[in-house]
């Protein structure tokens, strides 16, 4: 009788013990956002710990104090003003059946850049502002632009100046397909590609401050609410997407089309994790 | 003929004969540069499956085409060879990436 409940009483035992095991695996796997992006932003303020939160929105030259420097000094005349001008006018520009981009957002556009990109239920997709400005010419009858070239770094340059100072708020919904993409967009940033094996995060988690060959790399956090960005090497203006792209080159990778889905979710998670800093774009790096 | 001539000769001839047979052997034909080329490209189509192409993997099959217009097969094959190891490596890049960007990961 005894052997008979000790059978059990013994598998019962073993099952509970195994699940002591499984359970913290399950929950380890589970994503957690909020929990993310406290880790992140305090990885990088404890690598950084002279830096104001809100500094590492300067990318590089929040690094140290000569590039604060120069920072200052190029914020006076700065190199993206004729983007900001031409983006203001394209902005308030009618389409040719009357409609402006105004039309197409909250608040008429103004002020909202820090609420970009969003996940759209009704798509199931995440919507980045340099996507949802092509939408709306395309609803208006006109041509999409280049997501890589001046216009659209002009229109989202203005858009960023109305937000400027006000906190990025990327929301995640309870939407188990909002939370793959943000896990999508987690795995994108942390995955080797390209011959040179590196991910965005080999540069700008373990190496932001440091030097690769003349530049010096920006941290992540914060990183996007600076966009676009002027570039001296580029000698322009530069939006998302074409960081996206020419990062992913210069790891010797295929860049993927600007605007597919893995660059989408790569923006969503990038900027849920800068939530709270200031919006700063647009920016200038060297 | 003196016995010197003769002997050098003949060695001469030999060499043509040794060249003559051994030459074919060498040069890379066509149908060699298509099997290396086909190889390359399906590994390439792999990698782009799997969201992971590399430049110079690209950059290396052109090389191959190219060299494959101008009829110089030998480089043609060398140039495909390369691009099918790069598109290989690309390969195994991503598949071992889908579990390792968890190691990166800030905690």
């Amino acid at each position: 009788m005894k052997l008979r409940l000790a059978i059990p009483v013994a598998t019962a035992a073993l099952a509970l013990a195994a699940l002591a095991f499984v359970v913290p695996a399950m929950a380890a796997d589970t994503p957690d956002p909020v929990a993310d992006a406290k880790a992140f932003q305090k990885y990088f303020t404890d690598k950084f710990p002279k830096l104001k939160p809100q500094d590492f929105v300067n990318g590089p030259y929040s690094m140290n104090e000569d590039l604060h420097k120069q920072w200052e000094e190029k914020e006076e005349f700065p190199p993206y003003e004729f983007a900001l001008e031409a983006g203001k006018e394209m902005f308030a520009t009618p389409f040719k059946n009357g409609k402006s981009y105004g039309d197409c957002f909250p608040d008429k556009g103004i002020g909202i850049r820090q609420n970009y990109p969003y996940f759209d239920e009704k798509e199931g997709k995440v919507v980045t502002l340099e996507l949802a400005l092509n939408r709306c010419r395309e609803a208006n009858g006109e041509t999409p632009l280049s997501y890589v070239r001046d216009e659209m770094a002009s229109l989202t340059a203005y858009m960023a100046f109305t937000s400027r100072g006000k906190p990025m708020n990327i929301t995640i919904p309870n939407d188990p397909r909002a939370l793959a993409a943000y896990e999508n967009g987690k795995r994108y940033f942390y995955t080797r590609r390209g011959q040179l094996n590196f991910s965005c995060a080999s540069c700008h988690v373990q190496s932001p401050g440091e030097r690769i060959r003349a530049e010096i790399l920006a941290p992540a956090l914060g990183i996007l609410n600076a966009m676009p960005i002027y570039r001296s090497e580029w000698s322009g203006m530069g939006t998302t997407s074409r960081r996206f792209v020419t990062c992913n080159s210069q790891t010797r990778a295929v860049p993927l089309e600007p605007q597919s889905d893995e660059y989408r979710d790569l923006e969503y998670y990038l900027s849920y994790v800068s939530n709270g800093l200031p919006i700063s774009g647009p920016g200038a790096r060297p | 003929m003196s016995m010197r001539t003769s002997s050098v000769r003949n060695i001469v001839t030999a060499a043509v004969l040794l060249l003559a047979g051994a030459a074919p052997a060498f040069a890379a034909s066509e149908t060699d540069f298509k099997a290396a080329y086909v190889a390359a490209e399906a590994a390439e189509k792999e990698a782009g499956q799997l969201r992971n192409r590399w430049t110079t993997a690209e950059a290396a099959l052109k090389a191959a085409q190219k060299a494959a217009e101008a009829k110089n097969f030998d480089a043609g094959i060398a140039a495909a060879k390369e691009a099918e190891a790069l598109a290989k490596a690309s390969i195994f890049q991503a598949t071992s990436e889908k579990e390792r960007w968890k190691d990166m990961e800030i905690h």
